[in-house]
């Protein structure tokens, strides 16, 4: 009944779930490590699947594609960051502008492309260890995007661990007044974590709308970059635990679509609404458990320099 | 060239009014640069979409019935805003306040029950969203989770079981498989003020709510309270205010003042339950809540601003064929520049002389 192939698709279907998550979230866990609060993730995840898409389409290139999503993400994210790192506003509301700014411009640049398609990103195919059955398809027979995501889930864990670059960052996010009192140019610094987390988020769109569901939806992104958000709370703000938290929450929400397919008499909305539900349910045990602990001690709180 | 922000101890009142004021003037501008860039004459445009509803009698009126839910939601995030609590999620306690407060109408549906389903519908509609809204809180007082996130995802899950409510139980069995429940019996319909037009009983119970919030927020210990928790939650505590009940009481009058909204939208302009019963209502008013500079009178200014962003937008779409996306585009841009226009107002800048790093 169930044979390795349906198996093999549905594993590969989390990975392609869980990468958008990963790589957005990686991004946020940047910014929010240098201790700024960005809400904007989902409007600069909708920017960059609307920009990627457009530029895709009109260019052919999906490499293209990625490359102006991740700088529509950026730009989308110096306009939180001109707020609430250079004017010092709020940074809720500051996000939460930069969210509805960026559904809105997403709307606009995608409007023309409602009902296209595109061909989807491949996979990349390596001879002989992706034609393993099972093992082969999820491990070795995914699109680049899911590779980037690995790799940059080891590089930002490395870097904040063990550079100095990183060490910095995290002094930012700690103690913004010491890391001042030292010489480190706090906003800046702030800027570019915050600009790192928009090019994040820009290509966790690009992945969306050029490899997980390959056409355009003004309202394709359905929540991914909040869930995003509370990954980076989930994680304890460490890197390695996004990864588990990714795939778990692309598990829940592949299966519960298998689920719906099933047809088991369950509303297919109780399913649809599972994801959302989990978030909470994990935001929830993760307070509970750590109280808060692992949050950057500066995260959300504005810098301006006395002195 | 070094320049800094210094943070200054008197604000000039003229500052407080004029900031809202030069936000609208910078959103015009970035309007006239979008409509430009898409291809459309930036005066017509402006036309359309600012000065023609303005001038219809029609459209005056859905001007305010727009404004109504925008009021009353935005008044009740000022609460939490102004308390420091991040309820981002009105749009799901709109929801859940629609549903419990269509509950009773579906209920009585046919029965010539008497002319107390509506105030009921109306008071179960708060305590709905009221409900919906404590979750956040609850979770936040207890556990310590973040009420922005929880109250966001609410939201979606609140749509779902609209969702699945018009589709399945609540569908009306002879709507021709439409997701949609019954329309209302009359007596449990919001009364139209006028003859012509969709202006309801609504707006006088968004004005109500107004006053109120203003007499609570402006002179009461309640209202006092509220806004030191936010400010100085240190202060607040050795002053015997207790953190966790400005918590539950901020979040239930959002959410019941949401809820209301949802169930006067549904009972009123709406006249059934659908799958979708805002265009982000629940969004827009916090940009309302900012923009009136979290005063309740503001937020009555405000929130006819940005009805006029809605009813702008749907003209455009019919006569100019521009997405509907244009609004949100405004609506995005209004609150980036309100922001930025109060720190403008709250600091002074300065330019540094000698060396400086930012």
């Amino acid at each position: 009944m169930l044979d390795a192939a349906i198996i093999g698709a549905v594993l590969a279907s989390i990975v392609a779930a869980a990468t958008t998550l990963l790589l957005a979230s990686i991004g946020e866990l940047v910014a929010e490590r240098a201790g700024t609060l960005n809400l904007g993730v989902e409007g600069m995840m909708i920017v960059g699947a609307a920009v990627g898409y457009a530029a895709a389409y009109g260019s052919g290139s999906l490499i293209l594609g990625t490359i102006a999503a991740m700088l529509a993400g950026t730009l989308l994210s110096l306009v939180f960051a001109g707020l609430a790192i250079w004017l010092a506003a709020n940074q809720v509301a500051s996000g939460l502008a930069t969210t509805i700014l960026g559904l809105g411009l997403a709307g606009l640049i995608g409007s023309p492309f409602v009902g296209t398609t595109l061909t989807a990103a491949p996979a990349l195919h390596i001879p002989v260890l992706s034609d393993l059955p099972i093992v082969g398809p999820v491990l070795f027979g995914q699109d680049a995007f899911a590779y980037a995501s690995i790799a940059l889930l080891a590089i930002v864990a490395y870097g904040l661990a063990r550079t100095r670059a990183g060490l910095v960052l995290r002094a930012v996010g700690e103690s913004h007044v010491a890391a001042h009192a030292l010489g480190h140019p706090v906003r800046r610094i702030r800027t570019l974590a915050v600009m790192f987390g928009g090019a994040c988020a820009g290509l966790a769109g690009a992945q969306l709308s050029l490899a997980y569901t390959p056409f355009w939806a003004s309202d394709m992104t359905a929540g991914r970059g909040w869930i995003a958000l509370a990954l980076v709370v989930f994680s304890a703000w460490r890197p390695l635990w996004l990864l588990g938290g990714a795939y778990l929450f692309g598990a829940v929400s592949i299966l519960q679509l298998h689920v719906q397919g099933f047809g088991l008499g369950i509303p297919s909305q109780l399913l649809s609404s599972l994801p959302y539900l989990a978030t909470i349910a994990a935001l929830v045990v993760i307070s509970a458990l750590k109280r808060g602990q692992g949050a950057p001690a500066s995260l959300g709180v504005p810098f301006v320099p006395d002195r | 060239m070094p320049l800094r922000l210094e943070r200054q101890e008197n604000v000039p009142a003229i500052g407080l009014v004029a900031a809202p004021l030069v936000a609208l003037v910078f959103t015009l501008v970035v309007g006239a640069v979008m409509f430009a860039a898409l291809g459309q004459d930036p005066l017509r445009a402006f036309s359309v979409y600012f000065i023609e509803p303005l001038l219809d009698p029609y459209t005056q009126q859905e001007l305010v019935v727009k404004a109504c839910p925008l009021m009353l939601i935005g008044v009740g995030l000022a609460f939490c805003y102004r308390a420091n609590r991040w309820n981002i999620g009105a749009e799901g306690q709109y929801v859940a306040g629609a549903v419990v407060g269509s509950w009773l109408a579906l209920a009585t549906h046919g029965t010539d029950a008497g002319p107390w389903v509506l105030p009921a519908m109306l008071a179960l509609g708060f305590v709905g969203g009221a409900l919906w809204g404590l979750i956040p809180a609850f979770l936040r007082v207890r556990f310590g989770s973040s009420e922005i996130l929880t109250s966001l995802m609410l939201v979606y899950v609140a749509q779902l079981g609209l969702d699945y409510l018009v589709r399945g139980p609540w569908k009306d069995p002879q709507g021709f498989n439409f997701p949609q429940s019954v329309t209302f019996d009359d007596n449990a319909i919001m009364p139209l003020l006028s003859d012509e037009g969709r202006l309801h009983a609504g707006i006088i119970i968004a004005v109500v709510v107004v006053i109120a919030a203003t007499f609570v927020l402006g002179r009461t210990l309640i209202g006092f309270s509220i806004e030191l928790g936010g400010s100085a939650p240190r202060a607040a505590a050795f002053a015997g205010f207790d953190e966790r009940r400005v918590t539950y009481g901020v979040f239930a009058v959002s959410g019941g003042l949401a809820g209301l909204a949802g169930i006067i939208e549904v009972a009123g302009p709406i006249g059934n339950l659908q799958p979708s019963i805002s265009p982000g209502y629940g969004f827009t008013a916090i940009i309302a809540a900012m923009l009136g500079r979290l005063h309740p009178v503001g937020i009555l200014v405000a929130s006819l601003v940005l009805a006029l962003t809605y009813i702008g937008g749907e003209a455009a779409q019919i006569t100019m064929r521009m997405p509907f996306d244009v609004t949100r585009v405004f609506q995005g841009t209004l609150l980036i520049a309100i922001l930025a226009a109060d720190v403008l107002v709250r600091y002074r800048i300065r330019r540094v002389e000698g060396t400086s790093h930012a």
